[in-house]
Order: structure tokens, then C-alpha cells, then sequence
């Protein structure tokens, strides 16, 4: 589905439609170097050995991602704070029939430590993503990051291992205490490049119509910004000149993708400013993006693919609202949940939108869907734990 | 560190004023090591290419619109080796960064919120007052990774922790246990960590953190919470049969 580059070309921008990537200012393709160094037998590269579709990246390129026998690199904040957010994505996997992993034997990147507090150093930072890696091709299963900034990180990881000597023979000296091999995967993929790669799949299974439901999408900075290339540019998503992701999901569902002018700003999210200067945060999400989005977009929804971005843009909405009882609040969702919808996910035992902070029923109404009586449906199935008669609610529970 | 007994004020605007940091002015041979453990990184090289003065860096920036800060200044201070300037921006700038790598646009290559990650190492690990209290009320994350493997976890939505995001917080800390296990993932019924976490998991995490010497940077900054650490992580390694050497 074409979202055309004069979409871009507001009245003071001017986009050329015909724009290529010039391999001339290609960064050089890390896949030369990994292999180089597998074929050394410096490290060990697990490849995209299963059935797999191939996406188009930055600079012309493509990256191959696995469609099922998955290994899923969870985000702390996604199952912490979120946990709609990573439900969302295994039950889209369950309704496609595709088998994955869930693992307990896996940590997050820590990354927290490194970009919020700095108190951890690059040989750890390495040997805690390769430790992760290691585990998942173990299982012989092929790691999906949940998290952008995982995502990015590892890319940044993968970085500099490739490129210090130093840095591989300390990781493998750790990894060699673990009993592990030195693993690094083909391709980095972020879950919501396979929700990019299965989106017609996701479509052919979609029972709620979209096609009233207007959007605006936020795409995370670590996913794009933090290591060049490696992210999806599709030609024909405004013409290749900004990431397609999330937005090319979107458009298969049916829904309208609307632009506003911030839409390269980051979220506001800062780390250490989520915790403890949420003034800044609060300001950038409210006068950046959610004011510039209604103003200019008008949307149902913003849609992101990071669990910094999904928490920061929700949650700094209220302040606002409580300050400025006509400050117009925009529920904010992943595109995981949206895709999840339009399967027909139930609100709140699947999307688990009862940890949303922004409204989102009026959007729930405009999909066609009672919010009262899916909240009837989840008293009652909690209401059941409590009574003690199950412990927890499982798969089948969700699907009422 | 050598500390002269003069304390250096902070610019109205930025975050070191907000955080009522006053920090002792140092001799220009105590600046000097300090920047050159920054230049010793390797990964600085990868970051800096010189500067154009272009301010394209700051356009992208969101930290720039809301603090005196600027990722132009960083550039070129660090590409000037502006040793008096740096030790300014180490005690009062680089923990305004929002880390978002929006400044990647540089045309120049350089990245200058990375030169800000490796500043802001250096400033931990020789315990400069900016890192101690920028990071101050930050202990307990630090310590929830370092132990846990992960950092956010359910049981910290406590609504007198976040009153700013409305009454969404109150109710899941009401529900917490309750809505922890209506979730249909298996590994998600947890409440002090995002999923669950197997114990073979947490002691090869923690030999991470021995052997790579992650453990020990935080002695300068936080004695109390390196010992904590420490001893959380001898104990489940002891308790798993590992010896550290
Ligand atoms: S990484 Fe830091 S300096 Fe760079 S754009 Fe983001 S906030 Fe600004
Ligand atoms: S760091 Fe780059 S973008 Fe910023 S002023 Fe220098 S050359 Fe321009």
C-alpha cells in the first residue's frame, strides 16, 4: 500500500519524489565484516535459516525476517508497565498459528544503566546482549526485540564488537565462564519489523473495519536514530524517506495515516527525566507531539513501537488535562494492540487497555466496540481468580 | 580528586541548577585527566569528526528546547579540547541529554549525545558531584537492574511515586496482584519484575557483572549500594557453587 511522498511535502517542505539512496554515502554493510569474522571462527553467526520475508532497509538494502520458530527478547517496561503491549504481540502470533518461545532465560539489555545512569561499560553491556543471544541460539530459535532500545543498542553492540578486537576477546573470555559460544544473530530484528513483514497476512485475519480510524504515529528514535541503517525504508512509504514502520501497518489495516510536522521529534522519554524530571518530559510530550499531532492531524489514535515512547506519550497527558481542562488528549497504543484489535483481541483480557492512562474508549466506540461490556467480560474472569476457582487466566480465557 | 575550596555556581537554566549542584573547581591537571579518559574511550573516536558550527544537532534537539543545553557545544568543545569547558559540561550539562540520538543528523558524523554517554561514564566512575546528584533517588533502578537483569517492573507504578500520570497508576497498584495474574503470558504473573526470571539466568548475569568490573563502578559512587550488591550477588553465587576469583 503506497502512502505517496507528497504526503511530506507540506506547503514549506519540498521532498523529491524520485529520491535513491546514493550507495556512494552507504555506511558499509555489517554483514561483511560478521561473516568475515564467523569464517575466522571469531564468533558464531546464526542465520535466518527459516522460512523468512525479506524487508527493505535503509540504502536500498534488505533484511530477512523470521516468520515463526521465534525466540522473543522481551522489553521490562512492555511486560512491566505495558503488559498489553507484549500480550498483544504473542496472541497476533497465536491467531496466525506461528509457534514461538517466551523465555524465563533471558534478561533485559540493562540498557538503563547505560543510557540513563552510565554506570555500566561496554565489555558488560556486550556480554549481557550476547549472553541473551547465545541462549536463544540454543534453543534454535531466532531472537525478536521487543523493545527499541534494545534494538537499538544491540545494534550499537554488534558495532562495536565487530570492531574492536579487544572488546570480542573479553566478551569471549566472559562468555567462556558461562560455558557459551560468542553469538552474534544475521540480522537484528525488532518485532514491529515482523509485524511490517506479516502485515497482509495480519489483514487477511482482520474482523473490525478500520477504515474510519485515523492515525498518527510516532516512530521510536532508537529503532532509526541510533545506528544508521538496519530499519525499514520502504519506496513506497513517502517515497523511502523516512522509516515505513508502523505507519505501512497502519495502512494495511485499513486505517488513515495522518502527518504532522513534529513527527521526527523523539518522545520526550530521556531515561533519567521519565524518573526524575518528568517537567521535561511532560512539556516535550504535550507541546511537541500530542498538541502539534491534534492540532494538525486531528487523530483517533497515535500509534508508536517502543516501550519508552507507548509510556511517555500516554502518561504525560494527564498533568496537562488536569492543568487545562480543553487540552485535547489522543489515546496512544502500540501498533501491536492496534493489529490486535483489528484481529478482533479483546480490549482489556487481550490489550489489557485498563493500564492506558490517555482515554481510549471513545476510540473503542469509533471501532465498534463496547467498552462496557468487554469490562463486564474482564470483572468477570478476574472475578473467577479471585473466588480462587483458577489461579490465572490463560490463553483460552482471553478469547471470549 | 584534588578539590579547591571554591564552588563553581551553575547556569540558571540547566539541570545542575536545578539540582542545586555546586561542585569544587579542580587544577587544570585534574580537567586534563579527566578529559583525557574520556579521548582514551575508544568509542569517542567513533563519535567525533571535527565540528561545522552548524547547529543542525541542536535543531533536532529536545533537550536544547527546554534546558541551556547544547549537543553543538559538547561537539565543539570536545573538538577544540576545551579542557575547562568539558569539566563545565561534565558537572553541569551531560545529564540534561535525553540520550535519543536525535543529533545523529549531524552532517558531520559525529554523535554527539555518544560523547555525552562516554562523559557521562567518566563522570560515575570518578565520582564527580554532577554524577551523584543527577543520580541521586536513581539508586534504586540501579540496583533493581544490577540485581533483577531488568528495570521496570509492575510494583513500581505506585501513585505517590507518579501522581502526574493520573488515577490509571492508583488503580493498577490496587489490582496489582490480581491483574498480574489475569495475564494470559505465562512468564508474566510477576509483580517485582517485568517477567520471570529463571535463577540460572541471575548468576550467569552476575558473573557479567564481576568479570567485566560493572560491579565495581558504582564504588565510587555509591558505596553502600556496591556493598548491597555485592552481597546479593556472592550469595546466590555461593549458594549456586561459584567461586569468584
Ligand atoms: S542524544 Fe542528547 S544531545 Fe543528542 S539530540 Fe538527544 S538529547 Fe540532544
Ligand atoms: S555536531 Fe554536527 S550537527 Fe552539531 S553543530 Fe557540529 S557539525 Fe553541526
Amino acid at each position: 500500500m503506497t502512502i505517496p511522498v507528497e504526503k511530506v511535502a507540506g506547503p514549506r517542505r519540498k521532498n523529491k519524489a524520485d529520491f535513491q539512496w546514493s550507495e556512494e554515502h552507504a555506511p558499509e554493510d555489517f554483514h561483511e565484516r560478521l561473516f568475515e569474522l564467523e569464517e575466522k571462527g571469531e564468533l558464531v553467526v546464526q542465520r535466518v535459516d527459516t522460512e523468512h520475508i525479506e524487508v527493505p532497509v535503509k540504502y536500498g538494502r534488505t533484511k530477512k525476517v523470521p516468520i515463526g520458530h521465534t525466540w522473543h527478547h522481551k522489553s521490562c517496561g512492555q511486560c512491566g508497565h505495558i503488559p498489553g503491549y507484549s500480550t498483544s504481540i504473542f496472541w497476533v502470533n497465536r491467531k496466525l498459528g506461528i509457534e514461538y518461545e517466551d523465555p524465563s532465560d533471558q534478561t533485559s539489555c540493562t540498557a538503563w544503566n547505560y543510557y540513563a545512569s552510565a554506570t555500566s561499560n561496554a565489555a558488560a553491556q556486550a556480554a549481557v546482549a550476547v549472553r541473551n543471544f547465545a541462549t536463544a541460539y540454543e534453543t534454535g530459535r531466532f531472537p525478536i526485540i521487543h523493545c527499541g532500545t534494545s534494538f537499538g543498542h544491540y545494534k550499537e553492540v554488534r558495532h562495536e564488537l565487530l570492531a574492536h578486537d579487544h572488546l570480542r576477546e573479553e566478551v569471549r573470555r566472559v562468555m567462556d565462564a558461562l560455558g557459551k559460544p560468542l553469538v552474534l544473530p544475521e540480522e537484528m530484528v525488532h518485532y514491529s519489523e515482523w509485524f511490517y513483514a506479516m502485515r497482509h497476512e495480519i489483514a487477511k485475519h482482520q474482523v473490525r473495519d478500520f477504515s474510519n480510524i485515523a492515525v498518527t504515529v510516532h516512530p521510536a528514535c532508537h529503532y532509526y536514530k541510533l545506528v544508521e541503517g538496519d530499519a525499514i525504508y520502504d519506496p513506497e512509504v513517502y517515497g523511502g524517506q523516512r522509516t515505513a514502520i508502523v505507519s505501512e501497518v497502519a495502512q494495511a489495516l485499513g486505517a488513515e495515516v495522518r502527518d504532522y510536522s513534529t513527527w521526527f521529534d523523539c518522545c520526550g522519554f530521556g531515561f533519567r527525566h521519565i524518573l526524575v524530571s518528568r517537567d521535561f518530559t511532560r512539556s516535550f510530550v504535550t507541546q511537541r507531539k500530542i498538541k502539534r499531532m491534534k492540532e494538525e492531524a486531528d487523530p483517533d489514535v497515535t500509534l508508536t513501537h517502543d516501550t519508552g515512547c507507548v509510556t511517555a506519550l500516554d502518561k504525560s497527558q494527564f498533568a496537562a488535562k488536569a492543568q487545562d481542562p480543553d487540552f485535547a488528549t489522543i489515546p496512544v497504543m502500540s501498533e501491536a494492540q492496534f493489529a490486535a484489535l483489528a484481529m478482533g483481541a479483546h480490549p482489556y483480557l487481550v490489550c489489557q487497555l485498563h493500564w492506558h492512562a490517555a482515554d481510549y474508549k471513545p476510540l473503542l466506540e469509533k471501532m465498534g466496540i463496547d467498552h462496557e461490556k468487554a469490562w463486564a467480560e474482564f470483572e468477570e474472569a478476574t472475578a473467577r481468580l479471585e473466588r480462587g476457582e483458577q489461579k490465572y487466566l490463560t490463553w483460552e480465557d482471553a478469547d471470549v | 580528586m584534588q578539590a579547591s575550596a571554591q564552588l563553581t555556581p551553575t547556569h540558571a537554566d540547566s539541570a545542575a541548577y536545578k539540582l542545586g549542584i555546586t561542585y569544587p573547581d579542580v587544577p587544570l591537571a585534574e580537567k586534563q585527566r579527566l578529559f583525557d579518559e574520556v579521548k582514551a574511550d575508544e568509542r569517542f573516536h567513533d563519535y567525533l569528526y571535527g565540528c561545522y558550527e552548524c547547529g543542525i544537532c541542536v535543531a533536532a534537539c529536545p533537550s536544547a528546547r527546554y534546558y541551556d543545553f547544547s549537543p553543538r557545544r559538547i561537539a565543539q568543545a570536545a573538538a577544540r579540547e576545551d579542557i575547562e569547558l568539558i569539566y563545565q559540561q561534565m558537572q553541569e550539562d551531560i545529564w540534561d541529554c535525553s540520550q535519543c540520538f536525535s543529533c545523529l543528523r549531524c552532517p558531520r558524523g559525529n554523535n554527539p549525545g555518544g560523547i555525552i554517554t562516554v562523559m557521562r561514564e567518566v563522570a560515575v566512575n570518578n565520582g564527580l558531584e554532577s554524577a551523584k546528584q543527577a543520580l541521586r533517588g536513581y539508586t534504586r533502578i540501579i540496583y533493581k537492574i544490577m540485581s533483577t537483569g531488568t528495570q521496570v517492573s509492575p510494583d513500581m507504578l505506585q501513585a505517590d511515586a507518579f501522581p502526574d500520570w493520573g488515577p490509571s497508576v492508583a488503580r493498577v497498584s490496587e489490582k496489582l496482584d490480581l491483574w498480574r495474574r489475569a495475564l494470559p503470558p505465562e512468564t508474566h504473573h510477576t509483580t517485582t519484575t517485568g517477567w520471570q526470571i529463571s535463577t540460572k539466568t541471575l548468576v550467569e548475569l552476575y558473573l557479567i557483572w564481576h568479570k567485566t568490573g560493572a560491579l565495581n563502578m558504582i564504588s565510587e559512587l555509591d558505596a553502600s549500594l556496591h556493598s548491597l550488591l555485592e552481597e546479593v550477588m556472592e550469595d546466590l553465587l555461593d549458594e549456586q557453587g561459584y567461586e569468584l576469583d
